[in-house]
């Protein structure tokens, strides 16, 4: 049995605009959320029912994003520098509204900004983001490390944190 | 691996914005016919009416009591998955059942799509159709009018599932004996129709228990 498509997008439809926030200006937000959906809407009937909602949406999400930043801006993506470790799980509820720390998100090289979006906002495992995203869990991992490291290095994150996992 | 769910609250801000991006996304999907069945819910004095309308036609009204919510999972089992709220494509329906309930109106001009219902029942209840405002039949005479005499019974589920109710007026059908039989928004609800509509027959209170 799967759910009214309706129902999907009152279940996710936050955790996706926070995501193309995070990643794209707000008027190319709107645009990649109402893509996402669209094209979801379309592909919905043909997914297997088993599939996990939140990971298909958040990929359909992160190729619509992808479209707009390089049709815009030609960025590349960056290899991985070294890696760190991080111990916190910074919680979606609290961060997302901190417009400050996601103006800062948002100027991370590329691929620290993806992982940081996804895992953070979008509630993916590591795994499930190198599944779209290319390269190991393990490498996107170090990514999200590197990210909120340099996060720390320029404001105070820690009111931003929420327990450890 | 099963993530554990994210349940953010949308500040009134993200709120707003993701009510104007629903509302973008429901006329994309109805420009590019995408949308299964559109959906809408009113309110009545029977309760709140869930209306859901395919392509075609309506196709389901639902009482309250029948939970909104698992109509619309089996809507998306036996019609499709692609289905969305909607209140402009069902503005027409919504203003005729107000209507009705004022008294201001006898009969629907809505285009009905019967596609839950098999052959028979289809049949039957399309005979409902020609049941006039305020008049009352009996499940035999019902089975009469289709040429059927012996299918009292089988007339009785039909009407018992009748996906349609209220525009197609199951509630205008009684035991021989005069008591209301069944219904599926509950037997008060359909003391509540016939009163309203004046029904030359509407049975006493003591035939409900």
């Amino acid at each position: 049995m799967k759910q009214p498509f309706e129902q999907i997008v009152q279940a996710y439809g936050l955790s996706v605009l926070r995501v193309c926030r995070a990643l794209l200006d707000e008027h190319r937000a709107q645009d990649a959320w109402s893509e996402t959906f669209l094209s979801a809407l379309k592909a919905y009937p043909g997914l297997d029912p088993q599939a996990n909602i939140q990971a298909w949406l958040i990929r359909i999400a992160h190729h619509k994003a992808i479209d707009e930043l390089r049709r815009h801006r030609g960025e590349t993506v960056q290899a991985d520098p070294a890696a760190g470790e991080v111990a916190v799980e910074l919680s979606p509820e609290t961060n997302a509204e901190n417009h400050e720390l996601w103006a800062l998100v948002k100027q991370l090289p590329e691929k620290q900004r993806l992982v940081v979006a996804y895992r953070y906002l979008g509630g993916l495992g590591y795994r499930q983001i190198s599944e779209f995203l290319g390269g190991t869990p393990e490498a996107a991992r170090r990514a999200a490390a590197d990210g909120i490291n340099s996060l720390r290095k320029v404001i105070d994150i820690s009111a931003y944190e929420g327990a450890s996992p | 691996m099963k993530k554990k769910e994210t349940t953010a609250v949308a500040t009134a801000a993200e709120a707003a914005l993701l009510s104007e991006l629903r509302q973008r996304l429901e006329d994309s999907a109805q420009l590019e016919q995408l949308t299964d069945v559109v959906y809408r819910v009113v309110d009545s004095p029977l309760g709140k009416l869930l209306l859901a309308s395919t392509g075609q036609g309506i196709v389901r009204v639902a009482f309250e009591g029948e939970e909104h919510d698992k109509v619309l999972e089996r809507l998306s089992d036996k019609v499709g998955s692609r289905i969305l709220r909607s209140e402009a494509k069902l503005d027409a329906a919504a203003r005729q059942i107000h209507e009705y309930f004022n008294g201001t109106r006898r009969t629907f001009e809505l285009p009905l799509d019967l596609r839950l219902s098999t052959d028979f029942r289809r049949r039957v209840q399309l005979e409902l159709d020609r049941i006039g405002y305020g008049q009352t039949l009996s499940y035999a005479q019902m089975a009469d009018r289709i040429g059927n005499p012996k299918a009292v019974r089988a007339v009785g589920s039909a009407c018992a599932t009748n996906p349609l109710p209220i525009l197609l007026p199951c509630h205008r059908v009684l035991r021989t004996d005069g008591s209301l039989g069944g219904y599926l928004g509950g037997l008060e609800a359909k003391r509540q129709l016939l009163l309203l509509e004046h029904a030359q027959a509407v049975p006493a209170e003591q035939h409900l228990f």
